[in-house]
C-alpha cells in the first residue's frame, strides 16, 4: 500500500453522481486536456504571467499530475513593464512548485534593436516575437495558454488545440474540426500547437474556483489604495511606465485590477472588494467585460485580438 | 411580454444580482441554413438573457449605426454580437463555430454557434458532438429545406439527446398558426424517420424577440414555453448513468509515476512505488474494491484507490491528497490497481461485472466525412479512439446516406459533408462500445497519416 498524505476521504459517488456542479465539470474537462497534451507531446510548456487565468491553469496542472510534480516548465513573456507584485508572485510560485521558469524579455529585444518601442508605449503587441523565438529555441511543441473563449470575439472561435505554423500564425478559416473530447494534436516539424485548457471558463467561473480552491493570487487583484489618474476612461497607476500628463490629475483611490498585463496599458477599476468573496460578488454584477474595462490594446478596433492572434500572439 | 421591436442597449440593472452558483452545465449547439437568422437569434438570446455587457452593446450600437442598420432608428444588428472574425462581419456570414457562455438562475450554458453554409457542415458536426441539445432554425417562409434534413441527419447520427426546432421569422408570415403547424408537421416527420425521439418546436422571431426569452402575445395559439425556458428544463445527459446502469469506462491517458519529482509537501521515498492511472471517467461509476478489466489485454484486477488532489487549507499551501471511495463521470481521477500489470496510455479500464467492450480489429461505423478529398475504399487512415491511436484501412464503403429519401445507397466515394457507412480493418485491436449505447467510447476520429488533418467523425455501430 502506498502512503499518501490525505486530508479526507470523500464520496463523489452515485449519491452525488449527475449532480456535479458546473465547476466540477469544467475542472474535469481542463484536467483531461492537460493530460492529453502532456501525454502526446514531447516538449510542452505553459505560459505563465502571474495573471489569474494562468494561475488557475497552473493549479489545474498541479491537480492533473498530483502526486507527481508538474512535468513541464513555464514560460513568461516579460514586457519589461510588469507590476513588481506580480513578478514577485511569479517567482515565489515556480519555486514553491519546483518547476523551471523560462523568461523571454521584450526589453532585451528593444535594447538590441530587434523590436522598436511603439509610439503609444504599449508593449502587448511586441510580445509575439520573443514568444515565438522562445518556442523555437526551447523546441517547445505544445504551449498551454490561459485564453478563454468568453474574453473576446476572436477567441470565441479558437479551438482547444490550435495548430500554428513556424510563424506562429493562426488561420481561423482553416481550423481542424474538434469532435467530442478527442483532440488531434498531430503536427509536422516546425509546427507547434497552442492548447487552451480553460477555453470554456468564464471570468466568474475563474473567480468562483479561486474561492473554492483557496488559490493564491498577486495582491493587486484585491482592493488597495493607489495613486491613479484617468486616461481614456480607465484608471491608470502612476508608475515608472505610466506617467500622467500635466492635464491628468493624480488621485488616491481604492482600486483593484481585473486583468494583469503590461502596466502601460492595463487599467484598474475602482473597487472596495478586498476578499475573494467580495470579488465574486462584484464580478457577478459587473456591466463591463474585463477587457473592455481594463485593456487599452483591445479598444483599438473590433479585430484587434484577431489581428494579433493571426500574427502568433497568445 | 414581448420585447419591444426597437432594442435599446440594456445591461443588467444595478442591484439585480445574477446567480453566483448556476448549478449544472448545459451544452447546446445552434444550426440552420444561411440567412435563417441564426446569428440574430443567438444575439437575441444573449441580449434578452442579459448576458451582454454594456461595452459589447456599445460596440454593436456603433457598428449598427455606421452601417445604417434599421435606418437610423437606433436598432441593433444583434448578429454583430456573434460574428467574431473580420471576414464574417464584412460578408455578413458566420464561418466558424463560436462559443458563447451565459447563465440563468437555472443553469450555466455553453452555446456552440455553428455556421449554416453547406460547406461548413463540418462545424455543425463539431458543435453537435458535445451537445446536450441542438437548436435548429427553420425559416418560416421556406419551411424544411435540404439543410434542415442534413442537420437533422447529423443530430440523429451523433445521438444528440434533444432537438429544439425554432421556426424563425414568424413575424414575416404574420404570426400565422397554419404556417407553423405545417413546418412542425414536416420537421417532425423527418425527425421521426431519422429516429430522433425528443423534438420540441417553438415559433420565434429573433428580430422581434417573440418567444425567445419571453412568451409572445402575438402567438396566442402557441401554448408551449419560450426557447430559453425549454433549454432550461431539458434534462442533461447523465454520463454517470444514475438509474440507468451505465457501465464504468476510463480510458487511461497518462501513468503517474512520481520518481521524476513529487508535488510540494510530499515525501518522494514514500511514493517510490506509486503508480496511478490517470483519466477522465467516460461513463458510469467506480468504487474502491470494484473488480475491473484492463482492455484490450483483458487482465482482471481490483481498484485499490481513487486519488485526486484536494483543496489547499490556506492559499499557497501544498495540495493534500483526497482518497475517494467512489467517483462518477465526468470526473478526472487517478486509479490505483491491486496487481502490478502492464498498463499504458491507450488502455481502457472497464467494470468487470457489466457488458464488456469487445476488443476488435474490424469496425463497422457510420462516418461523417469532413475531408476536402473524398474517402476512397482501400484508403489508409489513423483511428483515434479514447487515448489510443491505431493504423487502419478502409476495407469497404457500404453506402452513402441519401438525404432526400433518408436511405443508404451504394456509393463509390464519400465527399466532404457526406454521411456514410464504412468497414475498417485495424492494425491492432481497440475496445469499443456501440456509439448508440455509450457516446464516449463509441466515438473515434479518422486522421490523415500524411497531413495529420482530421478527416472524419466515426461512430461505432452494433456489429
Amino acid at each position: 500500500m502506498t502512503a499518501i498524505p490525505t486530508a479526507a476521504t470523500h464520496d463523489h459517488g452515485p449519491a452525488e453522481a449527475g449532480v456535479h456542479s458546473s465547476l466540477d465539470a469544467l475542472e474535469a474537462e481542463s484536467i483531461h486536456i492537460l493530460r492529453e497534451v502532456v501525454a502526446e507531446f514531447d516538449r510542452p510548456a505553459m505560459l505563465f504571467s502571474g495573471g489569474k487565468d494562468s494561475v488557475v491553469m497552473l493549479h489545474l496542472a498541479a491537480k492533473a499530475f498530483w502526486p507527481g510534480r508538474i512535468p513541464f516548465p513555464v514560460l513568461h513573456v516579460d514586457t519589461g513593464h510588469n507590476f513588481p507584485e506580480v513578478l514577485d508572485f511569479r517567482d515565489r510560485t515556480v519555486e514553491r512548485l519546483g518547476i523551471r521558469l523560462v523568461v523571454a524579455g521584450v526589453q532585451d529585444y528593444i535594447d538590441d534593436g530587434r523590436l522598436l518601442e511603439r509610439a503609444d508605449g504599449t508593449r502587448n503587441p511586441l510580445q509575439t516575437l520573443p514568444l515565438l523565438d522562445a518556442i523555437a529555441a526551447n523546441k517547445f511543441d505544445a504551449v498551454f495558454g490561459g485564453g478563454r473563449r468568453d474574453e473576446d470575439k476572436a477567441r470565441a472561435k479558437e479551438r482547444i488545440l490550435s495548430l500554428r505554423d513556424e510563424f506562429g500564425q493562426w488561420d481561423p478559416r482553416n481550423q481542424r474540426p474538434e469532435l467530442w473530447n478527442l483532440y488531434n494534436g498531430r503536427h509536422t516539424a516546425g509546427q507547434h500547437v497552442r492548447a487552451f485548457p480553460i477555453s470554456n471558463w468564464t471570468e466568474l467561473d475563474i473567480w468562483r474556483y479561486i474561492e473554492r480552491e483557496n488559490i493564491e493570487l498577486p495582491p493587486i487583484y484585491y482592493a488597495h489604495e493607489r495613486d491613479v489618474f484617468r486616461r481614456d476612461g480607465m484608471w491608470m497607476a502612476v508608475g515608472e511606465f505610466s506617467a500622467p500628463a500635466p492635464t491628468e490629475p493624480v488621485e488616491r483611490r481604492s482600486v483593484r485590477y481585473r486583468t494583469v498585463g503590461d502596466m502601460s496599458c492595463t487599467g484598474a477599476v475602482l473597487s472596495d472588494a478586498g476578499t475573494v468573496a467580495d470579488v465574486v460578488a462584484e464580478v457577478a454584477v459587473s456591466t463591463l467585460t474585463e477587457r473592455g474595462a481594463t485593456r487599452a490594446d483591445d479598444r483599438i478596433s473590433e479585430a484587434a485580438m484577431e489581428d494579433r492572434k493571426k500574427d502568433g500572439y497568445f | 411580454m414581448t420585447s419591444p421591436s426597437t432594442v435599446t442597449p440594456q445591461a443588467p440593472a444595478a442591484g439585480q444580482v445574477p446567480t453566483i452558483d448556476p448549478g449544472s452545465l448545459f451544452r447546446f449547439a445552434t444550426a440552420g441554413s444561411v440567412d435563417d437568422g441564426k446569428s440574430t437569434l443567438v444575439g437575441r438570446l444573449l441580449h434578452d438573457a442579459k448576458a451582454i455587457l454594456a461595452d459589447q452593446l456599445e460596440a454593436v450600437g456603433r457598428t449598427s449605426a455606421e452601417r445604417g442598420f434599421g435606418g437610423g432608428t437606433g436598432r441593433l444588428d444583434l448578429a454583430l454580437l456573434t460574428d467574431g472574425l473580420r471576414a464574417e462581419r464584412e460578408q455578413g456570414i458566420t464561418i466558424d463555430v463560436a462559443y458563447r457562455y451565459f447563465a440563468t438562475d437555472r443553469r450555466s450554458f455553453i452555446l456552440a454557434d455553428c455556421p449554416g453554409h453547406v460547406q461548413y457542415t463540418k462545424n455543425t458536426v463539431t458543435g453537435a458532438s458535445t451537445a446536450d441539445a441542438v437548436v435548429l432554425l427553420v425559416d418560416a417562409r421556406h419551411g424544411v429545406v435540404e439543410q434542415t434534413r442534413r442537420h437533422l441527419a447529423v443530430v440523429s447520427l451523433l445521438r444528440v439527446p434533444h432537438v429544439v426546432i425554432a421556426v424563425n421569422k414568424i413575424d414575416l408570415v404574420d404570426y400565422d398558426q397554419e404556417v407553423f403547424d405545417r413546418v412542425t408537421a414536416d420537421a417532425t416527420d423527418v425527425a421521426t424517420r431519422l429516429g430522433i425521439e425528443d423534438v420540441h418546436v417553438v415559433p420565434v422571431s429573433a428580430l422581434e424577440g417573440d418567444n425567445v426569452v419571453e412568451t409572445s402575445e402575438r402567438t396566442p395559439w402557441y401554448t408551449g414555453r419560450p426557447l430559453l425556458r425549454v433549454l432550461e428544463e431539458l434534462p442533461t445527459v447523465d454520463e454517470s448513468g444514475r438509474g440507468t446502469a451505465r457501465p464504468f469506462r476510463l480510458p487511461v491517458q497518462y501513468v503517474i509515476r512520481p520518481q521524476g519529482g513529487t508535488a510540494p509537501g510530499l515525501d518522494a521515498d514514500a511514493l517510490r512505488d506509486y503508480r496511478g492511472y490517470a483519466g477522465q471517467i467516460a461513463s458510469g461509476t467506480v468504487a474502491v474494491g470494484d473488480e475491473v478489466v484492463v482492455l484490450p489485454a483483458g487482465r482482471r484486477t481490483t481498484v485499490t484507490g481513487i486519488d485526486v488532489a484536494g483543496t489547499a487549507p490556506v492559499p499557497g499551501a501544498p495540495l493534500p491528497g483526497e482518497q475517494l471511495t467512489e467517483a462518477a463521470a465526468p470526473l478526472s481521477v487517478t486509479l490505483r490497481l491491486a496487481d502490478d500489470i502492464d498498463i499504458a496510455r491507450g488502455d481502457l479500464v472497464a467494470s468487470a461485472d457489466a457488458e464488456l467492450p469487445e476488443p476488435t480489429r474490424d469496425l463497422v461505423a457510420s462516418v461523417a466525412w469532413l475531408g476536402e478529398r473524398p474517402l476512397q475504399p482501400r484508403a489508409r487512415v489513423l483511428v483515434k479512439h479514447g487515448a489510443a491511436t491505431v493504423q487502419a484501412m478502409v476495407q469497404d464503403l457500404e453506402g452513402r446516406l441519401d438525404l432526400e429519401e433518408l436511405v443508404l445507397r451504394d456509393a463509390g466515394t464519400l465527399e466532404l459533408n457526406d454521411i456514410g457507412r464504412v468497414r475498417l480493418r485495424l492494425a491492432s485491436p481497440l475496445p469499443v462500445d456501440p456509439y448508440d449505447r455509450l457516446r464516449r467510447t463509441g466515438a473515434f476520429l479518422l486522421v490523415d497519416p500524411a497531413t495529420g488533418n482530421t478527416l472524419g467523425a466515426g461512430l461505432v455501430r452494433d456489429a
